[in-house]
């Protein structure tokens, strides 16, 4: 049985509030906890594969040019050895998100610096390794234009509306900044990393991926195989943060090799090639220009940004996303536009767009509540849009002011307009910042099956991905919560493409999208022992494995016999948020000490305030707010890729050099979650909350600084470099 | 003289390039223990030897023969799990799970050295024993990366455990 | 990695014996060195690991301490006597990298730890360092953890070390064996050298030549400070360090030994500092001058030109904590 839903209409039924299990939006622990903490949770280069050989990818420093020769023989004669592969379908570059076709091939077309474009394969991975230094590819190498500042920049899309020029002439208060941030890692903890095994005519990979049918569909036209002979399994990921939407290079390699070889191989790119190689989030250049009237109201709004890729790319780091709808103001102009250079592909990072393009419009706004002399919490509060303030559209649901309000009570935040350097401790600066938080919304096509076992457990089934974000739990409460179980009851399978297809992880898309296939499996389920009752399936209240209806009660393995009952929910976006506008909101506030002397910046602590609709599980939503405000200070401070000027090379390509924070950069943070229905999102009412925590909250860290010492800091990060040139004297 | 790993014996490997890490991993088949960077720089292949915790990644095998070797599995097991391994599903202390056993042997480890009486960078007064305050836990745990972000939480569960015992 | 021949050494005389070959290295902790040999930044032919020589103890040597070279980082760091009397030596090492490292790092793997340069680290990039005469990528590259004093056309890396400069603020000494077996002992101070045309040479060991220990002077007191400027609040290297060994009588300096990491290809000491400062009475101006003393022909290379205000401002950071003034 299956039940489909294109959701045409917002779904305002609510159904979730209306059961009676009481485990949804729970703070239950992950089920998968004891698993990953006695580390038996198996990642993809963990597997046991009889006569498995090791695989070592060869990149080659150039940045342009096509290979002329390999000189495999020198190397074939190491010991350990197996072969050398430089197949055709070798991929140059990963694919983008939900491409669902081959990426860039063959490789060995040489597009950026440390392209892979071949592999090495021998018994163990210290030969492999040492091999694949050595073999010498011969390069004819061509000038590339690597500077994005540089070269001219193609638009990818323009929003004009009145006259903003006009606007910021008239305005009372204006704001015009420049703002530029640099290129980002994904630096998942777990390489990239497959196990290719191939039985002559079907292909099984355990991979490091978080959308298994896109990448399935990736991986066989690659390869130039049918998809039903690729199966991929991706039962635990070491984190993606985007770099694992697509299939890499190492995936496609892997299993070329194990087809040609007829032996299992495991391919894992060292942490320079994840560097090197996988997707980055482009550098941005940004304006933005803010007029207002004497009251701070918005009557101009304007957010250009130039940001990279590579030529054949389509993807442009969304950096205007949530710039259309965050903030009012009738003369409106947005312009993105992409410089095409090399280095490797720009793809999506952790929140691709509002993740660097909220915290510049935050910026300007906290210049402009200084102009104006308005509280900055205020003239947020000023400045929300009635409605979409291009489109029209109403907003399906929207928290922001709430979040700002109770984020600033939570905070203890001072209402009153910013002037600098009111508190000093010592050599330290003290002073605090806000700044609002925006992220689109969406969700994708996405099926799940549950099927209700005798004995009155349930067994839920996608080929999902949980990368850290809490699926197992979630959909572990959602199928509990529908049909009355404990979620230890529950049993949820995840991570292969034999299941049916889900939405997978990225973009924030999954928990709505895999979630509603659940919920939509769930309803089929309950309408079917409603049908053995003979009852309405409204009458039917599941509990703690108990069926009640008006009539009777009986206990749920009763009413199921000895054959399992199953349904296939299948969830697809339809017109629903045709006629609105959808997005998650928040609001950051932040306290920062900055030294006096040095410029070093501390975080002293942080409150986050987020609504993005359902909360499906409260401890694992609280868990990827304070993940996302954790990035928001390696954003702010810390991270940056450095390229080489003279050969496009990514200088700092480890893990020394480049800065994710740690530990003690993290202060004490709070999170205030705002229970919100978005009926339009999805039928679970729930939006993404995966990235919403890093839209916007480096803003809030760079008005702090501005707060705390007066330095406006119009680059990010702002190392202590950056923060001394910009701090005035004394 | 082998190397004992959670008090099983391993031969020394014939390859002396290889890493206490990939030892383990491989022919051990300990795969608890994570390779995040293979350079010194992330933590994830954080064990214990001679209870003293180390970078595994950077030791070469057979420079610890004879040595005892604990990983997150001879810490505990999912039948019989220590106290910081539950304490770290309790306070939702990971997400993705791969940094998560360096961190919790790390985790066990320091709380050790505290009671050693090591200092650290946090140590305010280098003269008395450091005390297990909040930003004592976060610069000693400051040698293990969490790219999901879950610090605060590590630092729960590690105030969690120490609070327990003592 | 390249394959190599493992030895392990029983004896010190031993160890020099096999290190006095050109394409043989000492293997300490490894936390430096295997990285570096992964990377095949290093391919020795024979490894020798002197790790189980018996040079792990800190004894008392006259009014001083002596430290073993295998004595890890954070053996010293947490010995008594370090804590009371050296306690610049404590914190600066304390600074450095992460606990686990340090618990396998050692006292000559520290001194003898290279260079953090992208380009010395990237084999497929040019570095006269890694090897001589392929030109340096740093200088028209990406300088922003270089050196800003003593640098040459060569080379403009620096040691990346936090110990070594406590230890160069403390006037320590270098004890070197060497293969005949006889030993020699050399100033922490001249232990590093700057690069000049020959920037494959960190340092003054000569081949066959093992650090045995490291001999701290007897303890002067007064103000010990290490204060480390990064990018972020832990487990990162020096973008500018000073360590200091300050007193004060009257309101005048009667000490003020200064060491200074992340500038140079060494750790940085320049004797006019403390001629300038002891006598003195502390103040704003004078530290300036001190700072002008250190600056003198401070050179940037585009990208760290932010390290020479960034060094006069952490001087007068260390300064004004030790003297008070500003507080
Ligand atoms: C991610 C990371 C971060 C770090 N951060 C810092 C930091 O912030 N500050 C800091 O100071 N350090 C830092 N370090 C460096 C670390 O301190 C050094 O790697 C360590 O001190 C080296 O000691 P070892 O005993 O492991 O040396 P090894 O790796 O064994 O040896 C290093 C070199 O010294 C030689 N050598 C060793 N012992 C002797 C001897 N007795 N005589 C002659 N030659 C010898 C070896 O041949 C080799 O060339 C960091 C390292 C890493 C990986
Ligand atoms: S600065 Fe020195 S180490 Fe760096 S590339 Fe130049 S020569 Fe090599
Ligand atoms: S794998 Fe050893 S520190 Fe990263
Ligand atoms: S839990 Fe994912 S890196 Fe720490």
């Amino acid at each position: 049985m299956s039940v489909h839903l294109k959701q045409d209409r917002p779904d305002t039924r609510n159904v979730l509030d209306k059961t009676r299990q009481g485990v949804i939006g729970a703070p239950l622990p992950r089920p998968e906890g004891l698993l990953k903490t006695t580390g038996t949770a198996t990642y993809a280069a963990e597997y046991a594969a009889e006569g498995c050989l090791e695989g070592v990818l060869v990149t080659v420093p150039v940045v342009r040019g096509a290979v002329t020769a390999i000189d495999e023989e020198q190397v074939r004669a190491m010991p350990g050895v197996v072969a050398v592969l430089s197949d055709k379908r070798m991929t140059g570059r990963p694919a983008q998100g939900m491409a669902g076709e081959a990426p860039f091939q063959p490789a060995q077309e040489v597009c950026y610096w440390g392209q892979p474009v071949a592999l090495v394969v021998a018994q163990s991975f210290e030969q492999a390794r040492d091999a694949a230094k050595r073999l010498v590819v011969e390069c004819r190498g061509e000038d590339a234009p690597l500077d994005p500042a540089a070269v001219d920049a193609e638009e990818s899309e323009s929003t004009r509306q009145g006259d903003l020029a006009h606007a910021m002439a008239e305005a009372a208060h204006s704001v015009d900044i420049t703002v530029t941030t640099e290129g980002h890692a994904s630096a998942a903890m777990e390489p990239h990393a497959a196990l290719a095994q191939w039985d002559g005519e079907r292909l099984t990979v355990h991979a490091s991926l978080q959308m298994l049918k896109f990448n399935r569909a990736e991986l066989a036209d690659s390869l130039g195989l049918e998809q039903d002979q690729v199966r991929l399994l991706s039962p635990y990921v070491g984190g993606g943060f985007g770099s694992k939407l697509g299939v890499s290079q190492e995936v496609v390699a892997a299993a070329l090799a194990a087809m040609q070889l007829g032996r299992p191989v495991r391919v894992v790119m060292s942490r320079q090639q994840v560097f090197q190689v996988v997707e980055r989030r482009s550098e941005t250049h940004q304006r933005v220009r803010l007029a207002a009237d004497a009251q701070g109201r918005l009557t101009g709004f304007g957010h250009e940004a130039r940001v990279s890729n590579l030529p054949g790319e389509s993807f442009a780091e969304p950096v205007l996303q949530s710039s259309h709808l965050l903030y009012a103001g009738d003369n409106r102009l947005l312009r993105l536009e992409v410089a095409r250079i090399h280095r490797m592909t720009a793809g999506s990072v952790r929140a691709p767009g509002e993740a660097v393009g909220v915290q510049t419009v935050e910026q300007a706004m906290d210049m402009l509540a200084a102009k104006a002399g308005i509280d900055p919490v205020e003239l947020r509060l000023r400045n929300l849009p009635d409605k979409h303030p291009e489109n029209g559209k109403a907003f399906s649901s929207r928290k922001l002011a709430e979040c700002l309000e109770r984020g600033a009570a939570a905070f203890g935040w001072e209402e009153r307009p910013r002037a600098p350097r009111h508190t000093r401790e010592g050599e330290w600066w003290i002073g605090t910042g806000m700044a609002s938080a925006a992220r689109v919304h969406s969700v994708v096509e996405a099926k799940a099956r549950v099927t209700l076992r005798p004995g009155g457990t349930a067994l839920v089934e996608t080929d999902m991905t949980d990368i850290g974000t809490g699926t197992y739990a979630i959909l572990g409460q959602v199928a509990g919560e529908m049909l009355g179980l404990a979620p230890a009851d529950i049993e949820v399978r995840l991570g292969d493409t034999e299941l049916p297809p889900g939405s997978g992880s990225g973009g924030s898309v999954g928990a709505a999208s895999c979630g509603s296939a659940v919920f939509l499996a769930c309803e089929g389920l309950r309408r079917k022992l409603a049908e053995r009752l003979g009852i309405n399936s409204d009458d039917l209240t599941l509990k703690d494995g108990f069926v009640r209806w008006s009539g009777g009660e009986k206990a749920l393995p009763e009413l199921l016999g000895n054959a399992p009952l199953d349904c296939v929910g299948h969830f697809e976006p339809g017109d629903s948020t045709q006629d609105l506008a959808v997005s998650s909101f928040g609001a950051f506030f932040a306290e920062v000490a900055v030294n006096r002397w040095t410029g070093e910046t501390r975080v002293r602590r942080m409150t986050g305030a987020f609504g993005f609709g359902r909360v499906l599980n409260a401890r694992t939503a609280r868990s990827q707010c304070l993940g996302g405000m954790t990035w928001c200070i390696g954003n702010a401070l810390t991270e940056s890729l450095l390229f080489d000027p003279v050969d496009g090379h990514l200088a700092n390509c480890d893990l020394a050099e480049y800065h994710v924070p740690v530990n003690r950069d993290v202060p004490d943070c709070e999170v205030l979650l705002l229970e919100e229905r978005d009926a339009a999102a999805s039928p679970i009412q729930a939006k993404g909350v995966g990235e919403l925590g890093l839209c916007g909250g480096a803003g809030a860290i760079a008005n702090a600084i501005h707060d705390a010492c007066g330095a406006r800091v119009f680059a990010y990060p702002m190392t202590p470099d950056r923060v001394l040139a910009a701090m005035p004297e004394g | 003289m082998p190397i004992a790993i959670n008090g099983e014996d391993y031969p020394l490997p014939a390859d002396p390039r290889t890493s206490l890490l990939d030892f383990i991993r491989r022919e051990a088949g300990l795969t608890g223990t994570k390779k995040g960077c293979d350079h010194g720089q992330c933590g994830a292949c954080t064990v214990l030897v001679g209870g003293v915790r180390i970078n595994s990644c950077l030791s070469l095998a057979v420079t610890n023969d004879g040595e005892e070797v604990t990983t997150i599995e001879g810490l505990g097991t999912l039948a019989a799990p220590a106290a910081m391994q539950m304490a770290f599903v309790a306070q939702d202390a990971f997400q993705c799970g791969y940094c998560t056993p360096g961190q919790i042997c790390s985790a066990t480890a320091l709380l050790e050295e505290v009671a050693a009486g090591w200092p650290s960078d946090a140590t305010a007064d280098l003269g008395a024993a450091p005390e297990l305050t909040d930003e004592e836990i976060r610069e000693r745990m400051s040698g293990n990366l969490c790219r999901c972000g879950a610090y605060a939480n590590i630092l729960a569960a590690i105030r969690e455990v120490a609070e327990e015992a003592a | 990695m390249r394959p190599f021949d493992y030895q392990r050494a029983e004896r010190l005389e031993h160890a020099s014996q096999l290190a006095a070959d050109a394409d043989t290295l000492p293997l300490a902790g490894g936390t430096n060195l295997v990285d570096l040999m992964k990377l095949e930044v290093e391919t020795p032919q024979t490894l020798v690991d002197i790790s189980r020589l018996p040079l792990r103890s800190i004894a008392e040597e006259g009014a001083g301490l002596r430290i073993g070279a295998l004595v890890t980082n954070t053996a010293t760091a947490a010995d008594p006597r370090v804590r009371a009397d050296y306690p610049v030596l404590a914190r600066a090492i304390l600074a450095g990298a992460s606990q686990q490292l340090r618990n396998r790092a050692t006292t000559g793997g520290n001194l003898c730890q290279r260079t953090r340069c992208y380009y010395f680290t990237n084999i497929d990039q040019p570095c006269n360092k890694r090897e001589p005469g392929s030109g340096c990528g740093a200088i028209e590259g990406i300088a922003r953890i270089h050196a800003v004093l003593g640098t040459s056309p060569h080379c403009i890396a620096t040691y990346p070390g936090d110990m070594a400069v406590a230890l160069a603020a403390l006037d320590a000494r270098v004890e070197i064996a060497r293969e005949n077996g006889s030993s020699r002992s050399v100033p922490v101070r001249d232990f590093h050298r700057l690069p000049g045309d020959t920037p494959e040479r960190d340092n003054v060991l000569e081949p066959g030549e093992i650090i045995t220990a490291v001999t701290l002077p007897a303890p002067v007191g007064g103000t010990q400070l290490y204060r480390k400027v990064r990018e972020r609040s832990s487990y990162a290297f020096a973008l500018c360090s000073v360590a200091a060994l300050v007193a004060l009588e009257d309101n005048r300096f009667t000490r003020a030994d200064l060491a200074f990491g992340g500038l140079a290809h060494k750790p940085w000491h320049d004797p006019r500092i403390a001629e300038l400062l002891v006598g003195s009475e502390p103040s704003l101006a004078l530290f300036d001058r001190a700072a002008d003393l250190l600056l003198e022909g401070a050179q940037g290379y585009g990208e760290n030109d932010f390290k020479i205000p960034l060094a006069r401002r952490t001087l007068a950071a260390v300064l004004c904590e030790a003297s008070g003034v500003g507080a």
